[in-house]
């Protein structure tokens, strides 16, 4: 608009940027890096504590043993990290098929009225506060059942099935269609086609969609507070309220007791090592594995 | 407008899916010689897979079926005067929950408020300032605010932020904006610094939905094409008229949709908001007084709530909350939506 006004003005000579305008240029582009500034700031803070407040409490005690009671020193969360990955185990199980199901068939039979509803429907999914994905497995499992590890895997499964099926589908579309032909063409059935050559050639990238909602529903707190419930001692059976890591640093994190406040800056960063490296390990061995196929 | 180069599996022309549906559909004449072509197992397969896709479809069914069944009985007790009434009292069985609808309200806006100028900042920094080496690092760093678990962000909040807002930040609030004479009219700064409060959750919602905004931002400042910043450039605008002009103007309804998602974001985020902002039902102006949300109460009720009507009354805040952010990320999506898949956000160029 105030371009435009510039333009219409028959001006021959170049006239020198005002200094009001020279000014606010480099006012703006000051503003933009000092956002940025601020934006770091507390990414730093939060990695630089979790570091240091960690370090200096992750020993093997904790890594091992089971909690102490209230107000006692000592104890650990051993109970807590094999509750997560059976609650992992329960998601990833229920999660990653259908999810990659979905996904496949978004890819190959979707494109219609139908898959467009799918689609629209797993991006809804995507937003629903993990909270209320909390009440509904609650619901579904507790309700007729028992506050449990299944409750809680029930609940993840739910928040990672949306991710996996919309990267499988992109995934999938980006192999290419002459791929398919030439399978067609070789009379291989099209759900061997689907299985062996279209989600063999997009593995990685499945995997890395996986990998994204794992790790997205690895530290995820609200959907377990009522439906695994957290427990002091070893559970290993599927139908009874279980530890979790993310339970436990939350507990601690609220109690009134200084050692307790200390194992829960050693519970997160172990919760952030364990995610950080299950997806460094998952991306390694698919680097591997797939430089024979692909 | 239709880049040939780009591959485009579902432009018409090279289908063979199209092709194989016809000879499983069609009918034919009855075979003389039975050949074992897989049709079987393929449909098996489909079956199998649009079972799958189905299934995504179910789950939001399965989602709002359980949400309208466990909370049908504070809504035929109290009907919209639930969501009006300030009386949360679980002994007494009264139920009201405006306390939590306010909280949430006003820690995501607070969030907000915080968030899209330094999430805008960064997007445009990224994308039209900062060396090209930076590029990639920068916006790493700021996505990897996203990856940290929610209650990572709490146990922060508790021991970093909140002894720093309540020793420092909330008293130099306090003495500045919270003057008569500049915003102390308002009652926003006034009140005890206690830390654990609306501003707390404010500061620590705007840190989580930053990089939310800031990806999408950047995403939609992206697609604005590049002759359009040279134009403004050959016009003689300087670099900051550039961004205003050729690339902000473009992209406004595409930052308003990150925006938007951000503010869905912020809306259902529990974990680290019930950690730090105080957990009290009464409502304050103050931003320096603890209050609550839906989503805390939520998590801090639930396990404990006994009697039905106690468990319905929360299953409704469930649902309340699980409307409004379908509504608020659909709009998202479209406003994202409208600018990336190649339509320009403003009719004149």
């Amino acid at each position: 608009m105030s371009s435009a006004a510039n333009i219409a003005a028959p001006q021959h000579k170049v006239s020198p940027v005002s200094l009001r305008r020279r000014v606010t240029d480099h006012a703006m582009t000051g503003i933009a890096i000092l956002t940025v500034i601020v934006v770091l700031v507390p990414l730093v803070a939060i990695f630089g504590y979790l570091l240091v407040r960690g370090l200096a409490s992750v020993n093997w005690a904790f890594l091992t043993q089971t909690p102490k009671p209230p107000g006692e020193v000592g104890g650990g969360v051993a109970n807590g990290i094999v509750g997560s990955g059976m609650i992992l185990g329960i998601a990833s199980l229920l999660g990653v098929p259908l999810g990659i199901g979905a996904g496949i068939y978004l890819a190959e039979y979707g494109r219609n009225r139908l898959g467009d509803a799918v689609r629209f429907t797993a991006d809804v999914l995507n937003g629903v506060p993990s909270i209320v994905i909390g009440i509904v497995a609650y619901a579904i499992v507790v309700l007729r059942w028992h506050f449990s590890a299944l409750a809680g895997g029930v609940a993840l499964a739910i928040m990672m099935v949306p991710t996996i099926s919309r990267t499988t589908e992109e995934m999938l579309l980006l192999v290419p269609q002459a791929l398919r032909e030439a399978a067609y063409g070789l009379g291989i059935p099209r759900w061997r086609t689907t299985l062996s050559i279209t989600l063999r050639s997009a593995t990685s990238g499945v995997i890395t969609g996986v990998m994204l909602a794992f790790a997205r529903v690895a530290g995820e707190t609200a959907p377990l507070l009522f439906t695994t419930l957290g427990n002091e001692f070893w559970n290993l059976r599927l139908d009874q309220p279980t530890a979790a890591l993310p339970l436990q640093v939350f507990n601690y994190a609220k109690s009134p007791y200084d050692d307790w406040h200390r194992q829960a800056w050693a519970g997160a960063l172990v919760l952030i090592l364990l995610i950080v490296s299950s997806i460094a390990a998952v991306r390694y061995a698919v680097r591997r594995g797939s430089f024979g196929t692909a | 407008m239709a880049n040939p180069a780009f591959h485009r599996p579902d432009m018409p022309g090279l289908q063979p899916i199209a092709a194989t549906k016809v000879t499983t559909s069609a009918p034919r004449p009855e075979p003389m010689l039975r050949v074992s072509d897989g049709e079987m197992p393929d449909r098996i397969f489909k079956y199998l897979m649009v079972a799958c896709g189905m299934a995504v479809l179910g789950l939001l069914a399965l989602i709002i079926f359980e949400l309208l069944l466990r909370s049908s009985l504070t809504w035929h007790a109290f009907g919209f005067k639930f969501f009006g009434t300030s009386n949360w009292d679980p002994v007494n069985e009264q139920f009201g929950a405006f306390p939590f609808i306010y909280g949430t309200i006003v820690s995501s806006v607070l969030a907000l408020i915080i968030a899209v100028p330094l999430a805008v900042g960064v997007a445009v920094f990224t994308t039209e300032m900062c060396p090209r080496a930076l590029r990639g690092p920068l916006s790493f760093f700021v996505e990897l605010l996203a990856a940290i678990p929610s209650v990572i962000y709490g146990l922060w909040a508790i021991f970093v932020l909140l002894p720093l807002l309540s020793d420092h930040v909330e008293p130099f609030l306090a003495k500045t904006l919270g003057l008569p004479r500049i915003l102390g009219w308002t009652g926003l700064f006034t009140g005890p610094s206690l830390g654990a409060g609306m501003l707390a959750a404010g500061i620590i919602l705007a840190i989580m939905i930053i990089p939310i905004i800031s990806s999408i931002a950047r995403e939609v400042l992206m697609v604005v094409p590049q002759h359009q910043r040279e134009a403004v450039l050959a016009l003689g605008a300087t670099r900051w008229e550039m961004i205003r002009i050729g690339v902000l103007r473009n992209a406004r309804a595409g930052i308003v949709g990150g925006i938007i998602l951000g503010l869905g974001r912020a809306l259902g985020e529990t974990m680290a908001v019930t950690m730090v902002i105080g957990n009290s039902p009464d409502i304050s102006r103050s931003l320096f007084a603890p209050g609550y949300t839906m989503a805390s109460v939520l998590a801090n009720e639930f396990a404990e709530a006994t009697s039905n009507m106690h468990l319905s009354a929360l299953v409704e805040i469930g649902l309340a909350l699980f409307l409004v952010t379908i509504v608020v990320n659909t709009l998202a999506r479209l406003l994202v939506w409208t600018v990336t898949r190649g339509q320009p956000a403003s009719t004149h160029v």
